[in-house]
């Protein structure tokens, strides 16, 4: 057991982990944050995704260990400072971008990643970027229409701005 | 998944220091590592994660090569103008290795190492005679490969840069298994310097990737798509899974390299 501390959304945390354990069950065991959920454990489904030093990255596979001083951020992070939801889950909750909800933490994490590096992408760029997460209810299409409109609130964000 | 000691050394002496500790394991982003690890088909006693050695990361243009460092993420070479510029299609297949959160993680050197027979880079390495340089010694490409996941690598032997040769064209033409989106057939093509074209194959052999010596020689001569269909591309080694046949993917080298012709017509 070794002690790992992480920048999680801005606030310090620490806690103990073996050498084999993940972060995403660090995050959610040790530290008690269960946004992040586990859909498959095989890398595969993307429910885990979460930023590491401003990288999505899927914590199902990625050791604590490795993330030992990073900065994480996690769904609990994309609200606004006032509880309000964030953009994209904002987004989200206009276009109907969920059913069950299980993929949601890692579609909005994934979506954030896009836009960050792609900040109007095409609707072929979305399809791509998402390649890493699947959703067994929606069918995509309101997820991807999520994301369009999250990239659109944004642009309009940045406009009044200048 | 059995536990292990982790360690991350931040150079690579210390890296080869605990790579000599009995029993321990090298990982580069651990994309394909972790999940091996989970289904405990291998039971490493010290984990030597190499992802925090900074002198093994990059992309750099040294004259007539582009030398990327073994711990460089897909995402940065997909990314890299000057692999852009250099070598586009490293760019194509960079961009096509999993997806966007396994490519943010797994690196050139952890992909070589495994020597997956499904994998993109080893295609690329074969096709435009690649170096691969480690802490003991350069391998040719040619050389390096040695059948399903085995390589030329000695135990803690650490791949710290690849030195590709720089091609007047290349392209890398995937058909990817799409659950997994590695490569069911994939040719990687390159037009090098002396007129000579290379056709490295990944996918298809049962004995991992390949030249094909047929398509070489018919395209050096005749870079169009009807010399492609003068070759025979013999289904004798290709593998045989649920998901592909070997006449099927012996076709699939034909497709693959046609397209592969299109793409730079």
């Amino acid at each position: 057991m070794s002690t790992i501390s992480i920048t999680v959304n801005g606030q310090q945390k620490s806690g103990t982990a073996q050498g084999n354990t993940l972060l995403v069950d660090f995050l959610r065991s040790e530290l008690k944050m269960t946004g992040t959920h586990v859909g498959c454990d095989t890398s595969q489904c993307g429910a885990c995704v979460v930023h590491v030093n401003g990288e999505s990255v899927k914590s199902c596979t990625v050791f604590a260990s490795a993330c030992d001083g990073a900065e994480v951020t996690t769904i609990e992070g994309m609200a606004n400072d006032d509880g309000t939801l964030g953009i994209v889950q904002q987004a989200f909750h206009e276009e109907h971008g969920l059913q069950c909800g299980f993929c949601t933490p890692g579609m909005v994490m994934s979506i954030a990643d896009i836009l960050r590096n792609n900040p109007q992408p095409t609707e072929a760029e979305i399809r791509e970027g998402l390649k890493g997460n699947i959703c067994r209810c929606t069918g995509y299409h309101n997820i991807v229409k999520a994301a369009q409109s999250a990239a659109a609130t944004m642009a309009g964000a940045r406009q009044a701005a200048e | 998944m059995y536990n292990f000691d982790y360690t991350k050394p931040t150079d690579l002496s210390a890296a080869v220091e605990a790579l000599g500790t009995e029993g321990a394991v090298a990982m580069g982003g651990g994309q394909t590592l972790i999940p091996v690890l989970k289904q405990r088909l291998s039971a490493p006693s010290t984990l030597v994660d190499l992802s925090a050695i900074d002198s093994m990361k990059g992309i750099r243009r040294m004259g007539d090569m582009l030398v990327i460092g073994g711990g460089t993420t897909h995402g940065a070479v997909a990314s890299s103008a000057d692999v852009a510029a250099a070598i586009p299609g490293l760019t194509e297949l960079a961009a096509k290795i999993g997806d966007p959160q396994v490519r943010n993680r797994g690196t050139i050197g952890g992909s070589l190492a495994n020597n997956d027979p499904a994998a993109c880079y080893p295609s690329a390495a074969l096709a435009l005679g690649a170096t691969i340089e480690t802490n003991q010694r350069e391998i040719a490409a040619d050389d390096f490969f040695q059948g399903l996941y085995t390589t030329a690598l000695n135990e803690g032997e650490v791949i710290t840069a690849v030195k590709f040769p720089i091609p007047t064209a290349s392209t890398y033409q995937k058909f990817e298994q799409p659950a997994s989106r590695f490569s069911l057939t994939s040719v990687f093509l390159a037009k090098m310097g002396d007129g000579s074209v290379r056709v490295g194959v990944t996918g298809a052999g049962a004995d991992g990737v390949f030249r094909h010596a047929g398509l070489e020689q018919a395209l050096s001569s005749d870079f169009s798509a009807s010399a492609v269909d003068g070759v025979e591309v013999s289904a004798d080694g290709m593998s045989n899974d649920l998901h592909a046949t070997p006449a099927f993917r012996a076709n699939l080298v034909k497709v693959m390299t046609k397209r592969a012709i299109a793409a730079l017509s």
